[in-house]
């Protein structure tokens, strides 16, 4: 795949950005910014709305309408924006934390709906803005900065939740294949109802150190070792799974969108 | 003009599309479920849009989003409802959004009673979210003047740029009367103010003298950068000193010392000795106990906030100066009696209910008979 020039989409003028060295969150934006140039999406067209976190953060670094809204609440901004500019392109970026937790709610009612939003999950496995809490996300078993015994929660797998809510397409990749990631963004971009995509993008500060898996590199490593395909997962039982990230496409379909279903219902009521 | 007997929740649903509001998002709540109900039935006849959402605070988020995308905005609620409501309300402000939430309150804290009146949230109007914040309060208390009061919501929200909160009461709410409702047109209708240069000319910077920058709305090529965090005048996120204390203290003085935010109705103020204020439904006994007291040549006044925040304290300081006694009757534990006490430098009388009824004439009446020396 060549690489599009996407200078024009960036606004480098604030940075050094707030990210921190290694951390996944600049690769998975880079395949945004890329999927954006692929479609031929003027910047324009394209509303970036952000939770709280360290992912929500990303929006403030791009040349197109951003809004960087509060914790939780970025996919009930993106309901509003889209119900009012259903012509718009309206991609939500938000963490496992801000998405799963706080704003669980929205997540899975957005989805139920089949609003056409695109709801794009840096997946850290950890709140890495306020220092390493574990998210329900996090692994059992991982150290982080309120499970200092080990975490005893089961995780969320926010693909099956948010399929089993209505989403009409739903994807997991990691930042360690960008090329697969980028398409898939494209392809969720491009999807007309509510598309979903789990980005598994490493926090090496704060899950990585916690958690003794060494430096950027090793920690990357570790989640290409837990990284399975979808089609080898069928084969797979549910104890060989545990713990693994099940990459692929879930859900591909095309009922109506919720936008465009409202604009029928004012049509034939007479409204404009 | 057209005579029509209109609820006041009713009242408000009309009022707003008046006044240009094309979207609403809610979640149905006790005693505000009409105005989520009307909304629902007029918007999509305007080309409108509304929509249900799975809670109190998506309702908000969801208006601010559309209201980005420059569509004036409305949702309503009441007690439970208006706290989750808090954090946005905030955000409203600091993102400077201009939208517009309905409080019918009700009794409380908690669920309390769904469908008694009170007035125990005067003070979470203003101070309910974190932080300092500008917001304006509008209290009506009748069915017509919720109407207009809607309209002057909206106006005031979109000019200046921040929430507008209009806090009516379950007596309000629920109240049916016959109402004479202007002629479309006959009300004025403000808008946001609008960045008169093209996108490829508009910068932001250059508008950081003014109180009220311009607002561009989304989707149009203006490339908004929005956020609740502190910023410059770029969008950008700022911890300097200077930038951050200019923007909270802009931001603030777009409500305090504006005399032209503040609306009251004044009833035998000029002689009065003993001074009523009252606001909302409460108000509707003490005029009608003031009236009274006057038919009988007492000299007793009646002060109606309208606008309950910013509070009249200029207005209240001059009256009290003049005044023997004031009286403050509320569905309250002395919310407003208090502010009333700072306003006028001394003590007043409070006349406080918390058993989920209105106050009557009648005891509004002994309370001034006994505040006057009359009785």
């Amino acid at each position: 795949m060549e690489l599009a020039d996407i200078s024009d989409l960036l606004d480098e003028s604030h940075f050094p950005h707030i990210l921190c060295a290694g951390c996944g969150h600049g690769i998975a934006l880079r395949a945004i910014l890329q999927a954006i140039r692929k479609l031929n999406l003027p910047a324009e067209r394209v509303v970036m709305v952000g939770g709280i976190g360290c992912s929500s953060r990303v929006v403030g670094y791009v040349r197109m309408d951003s809004i960087h809204t509060t914790h939780g609440r970025a996919v009930a901004f993106a309901t509003g924006i889209k119900l009012a500019r259903p012509d718009l392109k309206v991609l939500v970026i938000a963490g496992d934390g801000d998405l799963a937790a706080i704003g669980g709610n929205h997540l899975i009612h957005a989805a139920r709906r089949n609003i056409g939003l695109t709801v794009l999950c840096f997946n850290n496995e950890i709140y890495g803005m306020t220092s390493g809490q574990y998210s329900p996300t996090t692994p059992p078993g991982s150290m982080s900065a309120t499970s200092p015994y080990g975490a005893i929660e089961r995780t969320f797998d926010l693909c099956r939740l948010v399929e089993a809510a209505g989403a009409t397409y739903v994807a997991r990749s990691t930042v360690n294949e960008v090329f697969i990631l980028t398409e898939y963004i494209g392809r969720a971009i491009a999807h007309e109802g509510f598309s979903f995509l789990d980005i598994v993008s490493p926090c090496p500060t704060y899950f990585g150190r916690q958690n003794r898996l060494g430096d950027p590199v090793k920690l990357y490593e570790s989640v290409k070792d837990r990284t399975v395909r979808a089609k080898a997962a069928t084969k797979m039982s549910a104890e060989e799974l545990e713990g693994k990230l099940v990459v692929g496409e879930f859900v591909r379909k095309n009922p109506p969108e919720y936008t465009a279903e409202y604009r029928r219902l004012v049509a034939a009521r007479g409204g404009k | 003009m057209k005579t029509i007997l209109l609820q006041g929740n009713e009242a408000c649903a009309r009022g707003a599309i008046a006044a240009g509001c094309r979207f609403f998002a809610g979640y149905p709540i006790t005693p505000s479920s009409e105005i989520v109900e009307a909304m629902a039935r007029e918007l999509p006849l305007v080309g409108g849009s509304f929509i249900q959402m799975e809670d109190e605070i998506g309702s908000i988020a969801a208006c601010l989003g559309a209201s980005l995308a420059g569509v004036k905005s409305l949702t309503a609620t009441s007690g439970p409802g208006f706290s989750l409501k808090q954090e946005n309300i905030g955000y409203a402000a600091m993102a400077e959004i201009p939208v517009v939430v309905v409080n019918v309150q009700r009794f409380g804290p908690s669920t309390g009673m769904p469908t008694a009146p009170a007035q125990g949230d005067f003070y979470q109007t203003r101070w309910g979210t974190h932080g300092d914040h500008p917001v304006v309060v509008l209290a009506p208390w009748s069915v017509e003047e919720t109407y207009r009061l809607t309209i002057r919501a909206f106006n005031l929200s979109e000019v200046h740029r921040l929430p507008v909160i209009l806090l009516m009461d379950e007596g309000v709410g629920h109240l049916r009367e016959r109402v004479e409702l202007p002629e479309e047109g006959e009300l004025a209708v403000w808008e946001r103010p609008k960045p008169k240069e093209p996108p490829d000319l508009f910068d932001p910077v250059a508008h950081a003298g003014e109180e009220v920058p311009p607002m561009p709305p989304l989707g149009a090529g203006y490339r908004l950068r929005v956020t609740g965090l502190v910023h410059g005048s770029d969008g950008f996120p700022s911890e300097s000193p200077e930038t951050v204390a200019k923007l909270l203290r802009r931001l603030c003085g777009k409500v305090e010392g504006k005399p032209e935010l503040l609306q009251a109705e004044e009833e035998g103020t000029d002689d009065a000795r003993v001074l009523v204020v009252a606001y909302g439904s409460t108000a509707r006994g003490a005029a009608a106990a003031v009236r009274e007291a006057r038919e009988r040549g007492l000299p007793v006044g009646l002060f109606r906030p309208v606008t309950v925040w910013p509070f009249p304290e200029a207005r209240i300081g001059e009256l009290a100066a003049q005044a023997g006694e004031i009286l403050v009757p509320e569905l309250s534990l002395g919310q407003l009696s208090r502010e009333v006490e700072r306003a006028a430098g001394r003590r007043v009388r409070s006349l406080t209910r918390v058993d989920g009824n209105h106050w009557s004439p009648g005891e509004i009446l002994a309370a001034i008979e006994e505040a006057g020396g009359w009785s």
